[in-house]
């Protein structure tokens, strides 16, 4: 049977296991739309203020699920809109599938209205794009696109699909859903020279990053630890993938990262480095990083090994399948003398601590923490806050850590939360500043309309955080456009969109604050006012190595 | 700053040429010249590009990239010592009485074809590596080119090797 282009595009979603899509219409999508109407009994659309926030939205679906998120969205601006949060996936490999439509097929080049080149525009911030010409293509387009999101490294995938396209019909035979590449473990003759390495190893550490959630490599890598008596640490997108409290955990290393374990790798002479990427944010200056350490680099995208750090061994395989056959060839030893002064790091760590009365970001996260469930996917936006919630905030399960790492995008993460929340049907956290919040609070139209369980723990300071740090640490205190000085009433503002809120000012009234977040139907903002000159702490100053860690700052 | 060329076969679709061209563009590496047409088989496109580039490993960068690309199928990179490589070229002189006779024993010295010949103008083709193209036009810049057009090299392995997907991580 001929059905029309709009409908392939719906039922090859179906078949490829998508019931939820988050989007926003627009006059090149209205046929795509009009089948979105006739199959609302399979699929779920969420509608969203903003196209940017149906981005983030399917990326934070993604991330929560591990399943790719669909977003959807029109023409012209439509799809200029998606960039951000396409970018967003991008930059931390996120399978994504973005749909736009565009004008006919006869008006393309002739700067119609709303016509954009998206697939150019996309070019560099895609894993790969399609334009669909013609309407027998459309089904196996999409069925590719979904294979390339999800195999190898994952990443956003873009279909551009004219309107004639989604009108012309064809013959459609269902298909069972695309399976990614076959993962694959690295050379045997790799694996067996970075065995050497790892057994010669006196001070060994396991370091990884989101790759191992997306190997599901988890159990792997504490067997990995286990067996060469290693400590680990991971990069902010590796977090939540094993559970925080594990005895070997160091927590998260690089610019913000936890003293202990920046310490401990820059004293490692061996790093088994995981699905991570030695982005600059983890390697500060990169002549004196680790300088002591063999690195074995394990990844699934071979572009990343010697991309910015030069490994010993450099791995291109599965994290999982390579650990499989790397863990038999490895001596089980004890390294009591590196544990102990891993030991001594943390006590080091553990004194820097300071616990000043008041409402300080640290006391009002470890209140948020107390309130989390294991199952709770917790996003955040980007700054200061970010960091606070990354090196505090305490997780059982793998997925339930949602930020945005590599493109550090402001505002993504109310539309993320939501996103998350359909994935988990589980009530989700919100942690952001006034700066971020307010690029993108939009989005609590669409958590209000769709009665997402939400707590928002805004953390109020006034102005733009971690650009203030900056500027207080290196700019000789001029604060340059960071202060905001804004009037908003986020209590008002949550009101006037349909959502409850409160101000919390004090640890009580924040104890109050989460208890009615936490019991109630659907968004809530606590308003949290904290200290403008609050610092994340330790710092490793850009471009700066461990001798210029700042862990304190003077009075 | 050293030059290599590459090869890159692509599948052949439209666009293609721009996502291996942006990927040269993101890592800053600059183009020296270009060619692309079909092969031997109409599936399939073959690029062929000469670029400078700082170090190797910027190099390796570059090409690990291009074989993330989806569209790409194989990459190789070709040693002058190991491959044919070719450049065609069409130079427009000036016809001038004066110079003409150094300009046709400059040509017949290079093998260069004349291939267009009017009272004011002298079109010369020549085919022949890159290196004696500049020698040629290098001479020819004692009298007057009045335009000059180049392919871009085109360039094959010596012996049975052909271009195929290598994995060479």
């Amino acid at each position: 049977m001929k059905i029309s282009g709009a409908d392939i595009v719906v039922q090859t979603l179906l078949e490829q296991g998508c019931d939820v899509v988050f989007g926003y219409p627009g006059g090149q999508v209205i046929n795509l739309y009009d089948s979105l109407y006739k199959y609302q009994d399979s699929i779920r659309h969420v509608l969203t203020a903003h196209e940017q926030g149906a981005a983030h939205a399917a990326d934070g679906y993604a991330r929560a699920s591990g399943r790719p998120g669909v977003v959807i969205a029109t023409s012209g601006p439509g799809a200029t809109n998606l960039v951000t949060g396409i970018a967003t996936a991008y930059l931390d490999s996120v399978p994504l599938i973005a749909i736009t439509g565009n004008v006919m097929g006869s008006q393309i080049g002739t700067d119609s209205f709303q016509e954009i080149d998206i697939t150019g525009i996309t070019l560099p911030i895609t894993k790969h794009n399609y334009f669909v010409g013609r309407v027998e293509e459309l089904a196996d387009t999409l069925r590719e696109a979904f294979r390339l999101a999800i195999s190898g490294r994952p990443g956003p995938v873009l279909v551009d699909i004219p309107k004639d396209v989604q009108i012309a019909k064809t013959d459609y035979q269902p298909k069972p859903a695309v399976q990614p590449d076959e993962p694959f473990a690295a050379k045997e003759i790799r694996i067996t020279e970075a065995a050497a390495t790892i057994n010669a190893a006196r001070r060994p550490f396991v370091y990884f990053g989101g790759g191992v959630i997306t190997a599901g490599a988890a159990e792997e890598l504490l067997a990995l630890a286990e067996k060469i008596d290693a400590p680990i640490g991971c990069s902010m997108m590796g977090l939540s993938a094993i559970p925080s409290d594990h005895p070997r955990f160091l927590g998260m290393q690089g610019m913000h990262g936890h003293y202990a374990c920046s310490t401990a790798m820059h004293h490692a002479d061996c790093i088994i480095a995981l699905g991570v990427r030695f982005n600059d944010r983890v390697t500060g200056d990169r002549t004196k990083f680790a300088r002591h350490a063999k690195i074995v680099h394990i990844d699934i995208d071979g572009a990343e090994l010697d991309k910015t750090v030069h490994p010993t061994h450099g791995l291109r395989g599965d994290v999982g399948c390579t650990l499989r056959r790397l863990l038999p060839l490895l001596t089980a030893a004890p390294h009591p003398e590196w544990q102990q002064q891993v030991a001594a790091f943390r006590k080091e760590e553990a004194a820097q601590q300071t616990d000043r009365p008041g409402l300080t970001p640290q006391k009002a996260l470890k209140m948020l923490d107390a309130h989390l469930t294991p199952n709770t996917p917790v996003a955040t936006d980007v700054g200061q806050h970010q960091m606070w919630a990354a090196q505090t905030l305490h997780f059982q399960k793998s997925r339930r850590f949602i930020s945005s790492g590599g493109l550090g995008t402001m505002g993504f993460g109310l539309g993320a939360a939501i996103g998350a929340a359909f994935a988990t049907g589980e009530r989700a956290v919100l942690v952001t500043g006034d700066g971020s919040f307010g690029m993108n609070c939009n989005e609590l139209a669409t958590a209000v309309s769709c009665k997402v369980p939400l707590v928002i723990l805004l953390l109020n300071n006034g102005v733009l955080g971690m650009v203030r740090q900056w500027q207080t640490l290196f700019f000789d205190r001029h604060y340059s456009n960071t202060v905001l000085n804004r009037q908003t009433d986020y209590v008002a503002l949550a009101a006037a969109f349909g959502a409850q809120g409160s101000v919390a000012q004090t640890p009580e009234q924040l104890e109050a604050a989460l208890a009615a977040a936490f019991a109630a139907d659907g968004p809530y903002v606590i308003d949290c006012r904290i200290d403008k000159d609050e610092f994340v702490l330790p710092m490793l100053p850009p471009g700066g190595s461990m001798d210029d860690i700042i862990t304190k700052v003077g009075d | 700053m050293e030059r290599f060329t590459v090869a890159v076969l692509v599948k052949n679709q439209f666009g293609v040429l721009n996502r291996v061209t942006s990927m040269f563009r993101r890592r800053q590496f600059n183009i020296v010249c270009l060619t692309v047409s079909e092969t031997e088989s109409a599936e399939f496109s073959r690029i062929t590009v000469q670029f400078d580039g700082q170090n190797d490993s910027a190099k390796q960068q570059l090409y690990n990239q291009l074989y993330k690309l989806p569209d790409v199928c194989s990459i190789k990179e070709l040693q002058p010592q190991d491959s044919v490589s070719r450049e065609l070229m069409l130079i427009k002189m000036e016809n001038d009485p004066e110079t003409r006779a150094a300009i046709r024993d400059a040509a017949a010295a290079f093998n260069a074809k004349t291939v267009d010949y009017t009272r004011d103008s002298i079109v010369m083709q020549l085919t022949a590596d890159s290196r004696r193209i500049d020698d040629f036009v290098n001479l020819m810049r004692d009298f007057t080119i009045l335009e000059i057009c180049r392919t871009g090299i085109v360039s094959l392995e010596r012996g049975n090797a052909t271009i195929r997907k290598v994995n060479y991580l």
